[in-house]
């Protein structure tokens, strides 16, 4: 009866957590967990976390005396499950969180469907599965289960990111300028864990102040996420200093020199390209021709303007032999991109 | 016929071998042929073990010559392989193997085929096995040159080397094998500068001289920066999908027979070992299709090269005729353009782009572009782009 009403709660929990405006405050109400199967699903494994910290809260909240224990799906037996959901000396109300769901041995799982369907009223069951195709004939059995309650995390874009980090300083009791927090993503990177972690110590750190652009850099410098076409586009458009900058920190944070040669593979091309094609073309077309996406085509309108056909045959070989050094030719990767990124700008006629 | 028919501009070669096959001359456990790719390397291998395995010394009519020469000999043992190396798991069986005594009264022999693709660590699982093996044991191992063996693998073994066959040797081989029109044999000859399997394939397939031409009429369309741009890709995308129609289809039956072995059918259930299993084909099938890639676009690089080589034959008037001798208008043109300096720079570039894409595993396309600009005309320092170059290419063109 209450199904639906607990569902759209716990969704709003769920879509609250992924688009982080709440914390793990608002959670479940001892009523929505105990009694009931949770099943947790999704890629986003600390957001799923945050669920099981919820149930568990909940449970709390209810009898403090309460049992909690944890198991994985692979030893689960019928035997343990019973156990693990049996009233207990101590305390009537218990907690069980399973993890690693997908690895139940398949003869459990009826047992585990028939426990689901008439589940023992002080206990909460958290069934926690890791993502990923497999055991999923069991969660849609599960799902059509009406004591069960699936809280499912949705991965977060890389756009919402910032967003994700203004609500978790907001949980912590501080603001933060939109500003701070993607500079807080652009130096921490897209783990939701270490992002979390990054905005409640600065919460922490200026209690009661609003989080600035420079109160982040003041403890978050560099870049998690430097990427190769970003130096390579840098380069082709001339910004040395800039090119060399990223490339660093492409190359401290485990890009692969590879992955560089290749960008500049493709930034050659896509302008040799360029200026090659015949003029006046449509911008669909054009980007056909040149064989780039479309939105490419605005990058390379500016960036052609300082390169001639010599310059660009220049360009191309040192590419090659570039890439060619990387893997085997040469003995310094590092000395090899750099001379590439001076190379290229070198090249480029102001 | 005798098991040498085959071997094309070849005598000393064949006088040696067959003097040791019949009387024993010369004759040692361990042999190395070399000879530039398509002079018939393994071919004269195995007509080797052939004449090894034949009471009459390679008569070419024994059972024993015939099934040596059609490859079901039960003491002849050939590795070829179609991937990038052959491994040492490959070579330690291969070794077991040579410990056998052979079945037959002769000999025990075994066949490399492309030794130069041996690993490193092959080959040291080599060395034992050559340097001693048991008495009635013959290795015959085949590369291009000597270079392309461990020192210490080269230093186990009589070395046989074959030459380049000449154009005439190869032109009658073809008049010979499949009847073809002379003038068609003269032209195969030359164009596939003493490659047998090469000439060959010229003489009988239409396709194949298209692409050759296609391939050869590069320099003189190679005038601007999009120009030669679009020139690689082109190059790169002819060569894969002539590799593809080579591999889809082998790629297919053995994905069948896979099947087969595993009781797969369509929809159906899979066995738990299906999986691993398929992986490992496909990923076998991707090396071979990269190395078929490769072998392609290789032998593309060497007809461009052979335009140059013309180029700059012509400028410092050697003598002797051109491999693209219908293309001569072209080639003096081209001649004019670059003069032998500049010529023999583009023929270092497509070298240096061969080193790139088989040495270093440069992304082809990366590799062929960077060898596509250095082959455009130099640039005027004053005129900006390859404008007057063009121009009086043209005009050049019109009054001949």
């Amino acid at each position: 009866m209450g199904t639906i009403g607990v569902g759209a709660l716990w969704q709003a929990v769920a879509t609250m957590a992924a688009s982080s405006r709440s914390s793990a405050s608002r959670g479940p109400s001892p009523a929505d967990v105990l009694g009931r199967i949770t099943l947790v699903t999704g890629k986003e494994e600390f957001l799923n976390e945050r669920t099981v910290v919820a149930v568990r809260a909940a449970v709390r909240e209810h009898d403090a005396e309460a049992e909690i224990s944890e198991a994985t799906a692979s030893e689960l037996t019928m035997a343990v499950l019973g156990e693990l959901a049996a009233p207990s000396l101590f305390s009537t109300t218990r907690c069980v969180v399973v993890r690693a769901l997908e690895n139940l041995p398949e003869e459990s799982a009826a047992g585990l469907l028939t426990y689901a369907a008439d589940p023992a009223d002080d206990v909460a069951i958290v069934l926690v599965h890791g993502g990923g195709p497999k055991g999923s004939g069991t969660l849609n059995k599960l799902r059509k289960i009406a004591t069960v309650t699936e809280v499912k995390s949705t991965e977060l874009r890389a756009s919402e990111l910032p967003r994700f980090v203004a609500g978790e300083a907001r949980a912590a009791g501080a603001g933060i300028d939109e500003e701070a927090a993607e500079a807080l993503v652009q130096a921490v990177g897209g783990d939701l864990r270490s992002l979390s972690a990054a905005a409640r110590q600065l919460a922490s750190d200026f209690a009661g102040e609003r989080i600035s652009v420079e109160k982040v850099g003041r403890y978050f410098g560099g870049r998690a996420e430097a990427t190769s076409f970003a130096v390579a586009d840098h380069a082709f458009a001339g910004r040395r200093a800039k090119a060399l900058e990223e490339l660093r920190w492409a190359m401290d944070t485990g890009t692969a020199p590879v992955l560089v040669t290749s960008a500049f593979a493709a930034g050659a091309r896509g302008l040799a390209r360029f200026s090659g094609a015949p003029r006046g073309m449509r911008e669909a077309d054009l980007a056909r021709e040149v064989g780039v996406p479309p939105w490419k085509i605005r990058t390379l309108r500016d960036q052609v303007r300082g390169w001639d056909s010599t310059g660009l045959a220049g360009a191309i070989r040192a590419v090659a032999t570039a890439d060619a050094d990387i893997k085997g030719a040469g003995s310094d990767p590092a000395y090899t991109l750099e001379r590439l990124v001076l190379t290229v700008t070198e090249l480029r006629t102001r | 016929m005798s098991v040498w028919h085959g071997l094309v501009g070849q005598r000393p070669v064949v006088t040696s071998l067959s003097g040791a096959a019949s009387t024993g001359h010369g004759m040692t456990h361990a042999w190395l042929f070399t000879g530039p790719p398509g002079s018939g390397r393994s071919n004269a291998a195995i007509a080797f073990a052939a004449a090894l395995q034949c009471e009459r010394g390679g008569c070419g009519e024994c059972h024993e010559c015939r099934t040596v020469l059609a490859g079901s000999h039960a003491d002849v043992g050939v590795i070829r392989t179609q991937r990038l190396s052959i491994g040492v798991d490959q070579v330690r069986d291969l070794v077991r193997r040579s410990a056998l005594a052979p079945a037959g009264r002769r000999w025990q022999i075994l066949v490399v085929e492309d030794a130069d693709r041996l690993t490193d660590q092959a080959f040291n699982a080599l060395l034992k096995a050559i340097e001693e093996p048991t008495d009635r044991t013959v290795w015959m191992l085949c590369a291009p040159t000597v270079e392309d063996v461990l020192p210490t693998i080269r230093s186990r073994c009589r070395l046989v080397t074959l030459t380049t066959p000449s154009a005439a040797d190869v032109a009658d081989f073809l008049v010979r094998t499949l009847g073809v029109p002379d003038d068609l044999a003269t032209y195969a000859a030359r164009a596939s500068q003493g490659h047998i399997g090469r000439a060959r394939a010229l003489a009988s397939d239409d396709a194949t001289r298209a692409r050759r031409r296609e391939v050869v009429s590069i320099p003189t369309r190679l005038r601007t920066l999009g120009a030669a741009m679009s020139a690689a890709a082109q190059l790169n995308e002819t060569s894969k999908a002539e590799a593809e129609s080579i591999t889809t289809e082998l790629d297919a039956v053995e994905r069948a027979d896979l099947d087969a072995a595993y009781g797969v059918v369509e929809r159906g259930r899979k066995p738990r070992e299906y999986a691993p299993a398929r992986a490992a084909l496909e990923r076998e099938q991707k090396t071979r299709a990269k190395r078929r890639h490769l072998d392609v676009v290789d032998r593309a690089l060497m007809d461009l090269v052979s335009v140059y080589r013309d180029a700059v034959a012509t400028a410092v008037g050697a003598p002797g005729g051109l491999v693209n001798e219908e293309l001569r208008e072209q080639v003096t043109t081209l001649a004019e353009d670059g003069g032998p300096e500049g010529n023999l720079r583009r023929i270092d570039a497509i070298f240096a782009a061969r080193e790139q894409m088989l040495e270093f595993n440069v992304p082809v396309m990366l590799a062929l572009e960077s060898m596509m600009v250095s082959l455009l005309p130099p640039v005027d320092p004053a005129g900006g782009s390859g404008g007057a170059g063009a121009a009086s290419a043209l005009r050049r063109r019109g009054n001949a």
